[in-house]
C-alpha cells in the first residue's frame, strides 16, 4: 500500500478514493450545468443588507431537507429507517402554529418559545414511539415508522381542524424566513444542528456504538453494547431534527398545512443519505456526506427550474440524475466502466478484495 | 447371497474450489433398503459430497450412476426427478402454509390450471397415514413443533414423484443432520419413520454428529477425512473408538507418544461456580468450577455442546436452569452485559458473524468492548485510547500494525488477535476462547497458545475450546469432556491423561 513518492496520479487516487469525492463531484457538476442557462449563477449580491444569489437560495431552500437527512443518517447507520419524518414535520408545524395563533399577542417571545417547545416535545415523543417499536418490540423499522407516517398526517389535521392555520408572528418568522448577519437565519440553524450532531457522534462514543450496532448487531450484543438504548436515542434524535425542520417550514410560510408540510421529505432525506455515502445496510455513516447529498438534491430541484425542464417531466429528469449518481457511487459500476484504464496502475484495490472473495467459497467447501 | 446392485454409485468424485480440493477421488455407494452414515470431521467433505450428489454443485471429476445408469445432475431439481431427495438441517418449508400445501408445493395436483385442493388434502392425508404419522394435513405447518416439521419435510421428499406418475418415487433419501435440534422422543419418532422407509426399500444417507444415533440406526458407514475416502464399514464391525480414530486419522497409541508437557499446579481460589446450568436443546444441566489462573479445556466432537456451554457462561444464550456465581456473587446471566460486568469475556468461534464489525477499523474494533462498558457518554480519552491500542497491537503483533486499517481486510489470524485484544483491554477475570485457533496459520496459532499460558500465569482463568485435542491437552489444567450435549467427565490433567484417554471418554461417554 505504500507509495514511495507522492506523485500526481497517487494524489489524484487519494482524492478520488475519498468517500466524499463522488458526492462533491456530482454537486459541482450540477452547479456548473446552470451556468450556460443563468450566467450570473455564482454571483452573490447584497441588497438591503441581505445576501442574495442562487447559491444562498439553494442552501436556504435545502435547509429543512438537510436537517431531516442528518437525523435520518444516524437511524440508517443503525440499520434502520424512519419513514415518519414527513409526518413529524407536519405535526410539529401544526402544534406550534396552532398554539401561536391562540395567543393574544403573537409577537410575544415567551409565547413563541413555549409554542416551539411544545412542537419539539411532540416530535421527540414521536421518535420515542418509533424507537420503542423498533428496539423494544422488535418491529421492522420500515413498518414501525410507517405507522406515524400515515397516522401522523391525520394527527396534524386533527390539530389544525383540517384547516391551514396562518399566523402573523415576527419572532417566529425569523427561523425560516428571517435574516441575521446578512444571511438567512435558517443557515445558522442548520449549521448549529450539524455541528451539534457531529460533536454528539464524534466527540462522544455514540458514533462508534451506532456504527457497531449497524455494522454487526450480534457482535455488538456480545460485546455488551446496549443497542436498545442506542436505537431509541437515535430515533428520538431523528424526530427532533424533523421537528426543527417542521418549525422552519411552517415559519417560512407562516402557516401550518397538515396535508402538505414536509410531504415526501422522508424519501428525499433517504436519498440524500445514500448519495452521501451511508449504506442502507447500516454501519459507517458520514454526516458531511449527507449534507452534500441534501445539497445535491436541492441543486437538482433548482436546476430543473433554471434550465426549463417542463414541470410535467421534472420527476423523470430527477430520477435520471439520481440513477446516474447512484451508479457513479457503485464500485462495481465504476470498475466496469472506468476499470480498463485504472487496472494497470492500481493493482492495490484488487489485492485486498481477493481474500474476502475467496473466504466465503472456502466455507462452502466445508 | 449375491451382492445386491447398489442404487447409487459414485466413483472417483473430485470437487475443487479456488485453492481447495474439497473432494479428491471419493468413492461412495448406497444400497436399497439400508441406512448409511456419512462420517467425518468438520471440513472432511461430507457436505460437499452431498451437494455433489444432490446437484447443488457440479462435478470436477468422477461419475455418478443411479440404478446402473450414468447420470449428471445440473440442478437439485434434476436430482429430485431421478429419485434423490434431500432434507437439510434447517427445514426448508413454508411455515405459513398448511401441511398438505407444503407436501405438494411445486407439484400440486391440477385440473385445467386450477389446484384440486380436495384431492391434494386427501392424498397428503393418505401419505401421512401410510407413514404412520398423526398429523392434521390442513393445519398450518407452524402449528407443529420443529420435529414434526422435520418429519413433514421427509414426507414431502418421499412423496416426490408419486403424484405425477413418472418416477418410481424416492429411491435415495439424504438426511443432513436432521436430529441436531430434536429431543430424545422426537429422535425416536424420526428413527421409526426412517426404519419404515428403509423397509420399503429406500436407501437413506444419514449425517449426524451424534455417534450414539449412528450406532443405533445405521447399517453401514463411509468415513471421509480431508476430502478423501478413509473406508467403508459395516457399523457392527467398527466400534466407536475405531471410528473416531478413522475420523481424526491417528491411532490412539500414536497420539499418546506426542503428548508431553509440564503442568502448573498452583491454581488459585474458586472464581466461577456454575450449578445445574443448562438450556433445553443446547446443553444438559452441568456443574462447573473454574479457579483463578486455571485453564479449563473443553473436549468433544463438533456439536457435542462445547460452544453451547461457553455461551451459557457468558449469557449469550439464556440458561433455563441453574445458577452461576462469579467471585462469590450470583450473576443473573440474562444478557452478555451481566457476564461482562462480572469480568467474563467471550471470543466466539464465529469471528465474522459474532465478533468483528468488518467496516470498522482495527482501533475501533479493539476498543469496542471497553467503550461499551463505559457507555456512549464517556468516550475513552484519545491519548489513552491510542496508547492502549498501540500497546496491544504491539503485544499481540497484529499486522498490519495500522490502527486505521479496516479489520475486514486483515487475515484470519490477525482478526483473531484483534478480538483477543478487544477483550484483554477490559482485563477480564475469565476469558472464554471458542476455537481461537481455527482457520488461522500455524505461527499465529502458536502465539495465541503462548498467550493463553502467560495469561493464566498472571491469574486469569481461561475456558479453552478447540477441536484439536493436543491443543486442549497442552494448555489445560482441567479438561471437561462433552458428548451428546452433556458434560460427561472432568479430568484433571496429568501424566496419565492422554489424547487417547480423552478419546475413550468421548467414545464411551463415561468417566473411567
Amino acid at each position: 500500500m505504500s507509495t514511495p513518492s507522492v506523485t500526481t496520479p497517487s494524489r489524484w487516487r487519494a482524492l478520488t478514493h475519498h468517500h466524499l469525492f463522488w458526492p462533491v463531484a456530482v454537486l459541482v457538476a450540477l452547479l456548473l450545468v446552470n451556468v450556460p442557462f443563468t450566467p450570473d449563477f455564482f454571483s452573490i449580491k447584497m441588497t438591503d443588507g441581505h445576501l442574495y444569489g442562487s447559491l444562498v437560495s439553494i442552501v436556504l431552500f435545502g435547509s429543512p431537507l438537510i436537517l431531516v437527512a442528518v437525523g435520518m443518517t444516524l437511524v440508517i447507520a443503525t440499520g434502520g429507517i424512519d419513514l415518519s419524518v414527513g409526518a413529524v414535520v407536519a405535526i410539529t408545524g401544526a402544534l406550534t402554529c396552532s398554539y401561536i395563533s391562540d395567543q393574544a399577542d403573537q409577537n410575544a417571545l415567551s409565547g413563541v418559545f413555549l409554542a416551539m417547545g411544545i412542537g419539539l416535545v411532540a416530535a421527540v415523543v414521536c421518535g420515542l414511539w418509533n424507537g420503542f417499536l423498533v428496539a423494544r418490540m422488535g418491529i421492522q423499522p420500515i413498518i414501525a415508522t410507517l405507522i406515524i407516517m400515515v397516522a401522523g398526517r391525520g394527527v396534524a389535521q386533527l390539530i389544525t381542524d383540517g384547516q391551514i392555520i396562518t399566523i402573523n408572528s415576527e419572532p417566529y418568522k425569523l427561523i425560516g424566513g428571517g435574516y441575521w448577519l446578512t444571511l438567512p437565519f435558517s443557515i445558522f440553524v442548520v449549521a448549529a444542528v450539524v455541528a451539534v450532531t457531529v460533536a454528539l457522534t464524534r466527540r462522544t462514543a455514540l458514533g462508534l456504538l451506532v456504527e457497531s450496532v449497524g455494522g454487526n448487531a450480534e457482535a455488538s450484543r456480545l460485546v455488551g453494547i446496549r443497542s436498545m438504548r442506542i436505537k431509541i436515542m437515535v430515533y428520538m434524535f431523528c424526530a427532533l431534527c424533523a421537528g426543527i425542520a417542521g418549525l422552519m417550514i411552517s415559519s417560512n410560510t407562516s402557516a401550518a398545512d397538515g396535508n402538505n408540510a414536509g410531504l415526501w421529505i422522508e424519501l428525499d432525506a433517504i436519498l440524500a443519505v445514500v448519495i452521501g455515502g451511508t449504506s442502507l445496510l447500516g454501519g459507517r455513516f458520514s454526516i458531511g456526506g449527507t449534507v452534500i447529498g441534501a445539497l445535491v438534491i436541492q441543486t437538482l430541484t433548482t436546476t430543473i427550474y433554471t434550465i426549463g425542464v417542463p414541470t410535467q417531466t421534472n420527476l423523470v429528469f430527477k430520477a435520471v440524475v439520481v440513477i446516474v449518481v447512484c451508479l457513479l457511487q457503485s464500485p462495481k459500476f465504476r470498475a466496469k466502466v472506468f476499470g480498463a484504464k485504472g487496472r494497470g496502475k492500481t493493482a492495490a484495490p484488487a489485492a485486498p478484495a481477493t481474500p474476502a472473495d475467496a473466504a466465503p467459497k472456502m466455507e462452502v467447501s466445508r | 447371497m449375491a451382492e445386491p446392485q447398489p442404487v447409487l454409485e459414485m466413483t472417483g468424485i473430485v470437487k475443487e474450489f479456488p485453492g481447495v480440493r474439497a473432494l479428491s477421488g471419493v468413492d461412495f455407494r448406497l444400497f436399497p433398503g439400508e441406512i448409511h452414515a456419512l462420517m467425518g470431521e468438520n471440513g472432511a467433505g461430507k457436505s460437499t459430497l452431498i451437494k455433489v450428489l444432490t446437484g447443488v454443485y457440479s462435478l470436477d471429476g468422477g461419475t455418478v450412476t443411479v440404478d446402473g445408469k450414468s447420470v449428471l445432475f445440473a440442478s437439485p431439481l434434476q436430482a429430485q426427478q431421478a429419485g434423490i431427495s434431500t432434507v437439510y438441517q434447517e427445514v426448508n418449508l413454508c411455515p405459513n402454509l398448511s401441511v398438505a400445501e407444503n407436501i405438494f408445493i411445486g407439484r400440486e395436483p391440477t385440473r385445467a390450471g386450477r389446484i384440486q385442493w380436495k384431492r391434494m388434502r386427501k392424498e397428503a392425508a393418505e401419505l401421512v397415514d401410510r407413514l404412520g404419522l398423526d398429523i392434521d394435513v390442513s393445519a398450518p405447518l407452524s402449528s407443529y413443533p420443529l420435529a414434526v416439521q422435520q418429519l413433514v419435510a421427509i414426507v414431502r421428499s418421499v412423496g416426490t414423484g408419486d403424484s405425477d406418475g413418472e418416477g418410481s418415487g424416492t429411491k435415495v433419501l439424504v438426511l443432513d443432520e436432521p436430529t441436531s435440534s430434536l429431543d430424545r422422543d422426537e429422535v425416536l419418532e424420526l428413527f421409526r419413520l426412517m426404519r419404515q422407509l428403509r423397509d420399503e426399500g429406500v436407501a437413506i444417507l444419514f449425517v449426524s454428529h451424534f455417534l450414539d444415533q449412528i450406532y443405533e440406526i445405521c447399517d453401514r458407514m463411509t468415513v471421509l477425512r480431508n476430502g478423501t475416502l478413509v473406508g467403508e464399514h459395516m457399523v457392527r464391525d467398527l466400534d466407536q473408538v475405531g471410528l473416531i480414530e478413522l475420523m481424526i486419522g491417528k491411532a490412539l497409541d500414536q497420539l499418546e507418544e506426542l503428548h508431553e508437557h509440564q503442568l502448573r499446579s498452583d491454581v488459585g481460589e474458586t472464581l466461577v461456580q456454575a450449578e445445574g446450568l443448562g438450556r433445553t436443546g443446547g446443553i444438559a444441566p452441568f456443574d462447573l468450577e473454574i479457579k483463578k489462573g486455571e485453564v479449563i479445556g473443553l473436549a468433544g466432537l463438533l456439536g457435542s455442546g462445547r460452544t453451547e456451554l461457553a455461551r451459557l457462561l457468558f449469557g449469550a444464550d439464556q440458561p433455563d436452569s441453574g445458577k452461576v456465581t462469579i467471585g462469590g456473587k450470583q450473576v443473573s446471566m440474562s444478557a452478555p452485559n451481566d457476564a461482562i460486568g462480572a469480568g467474563v469475556a467471550f471470543c466466539s468461534e464465529n469471528r465474522k458473524a459474532e465478533g468483528l464489525v468488518p467496516d470498522l477499523t482495527v482501533r475501533e474494533n479493539i476498543i469496542l468492548a471497553l467503550q461499551a462498558s463505559r457507555g456512549w457518554i464517556r468516550p475513552i480519552p484519545v491519548a489513552q485510547r491510542d496508547e492502549l491500542v498501540a500497546k496491544y497491537i504491539k503485544a499481540l503483533d497484529i499486522r498490519p500494525a495500522n490502527p486505521e486499517a479496516r479489520v475486514g481486510q486483515l487475515s484470519g489470524g490477525n482478526q483473531q488477535k484483534v478480538l483477543l485484544a478487544r477483550w484483554l483491554i477490559t482485563q477480564p477475570q475469565l476469558l472464554i476462547l471458542d476455537e481461537p485457533t481455527r482457520g488461522i496459520d500455524i505461527g499465529a496459532k502458536a502465539e495465541i497458545q503462548k498467550l493463553v499460558v502467560s495469561l493464566s500465569e498472571d491469574g486469569m482463568a481461561v475456558l479453552y475450546i478447540a477441536a484439536e485435542l493436543e491443543e486442549v491437552l497442552r494448555l489445560s489444567h482441567t479438561i471437561g469432556v462433552l458428548r451428546d450435549r452433556k458434560l460427561v467427565a472432568r479430568l484433571t490433567n496429568g501424566p496419565e491423561i492422554t489424547t487417547s484417554r480423552i478419546l475413550e471418554t468421548i467414545a464411551s461417554g463415561e468417566h473411567q
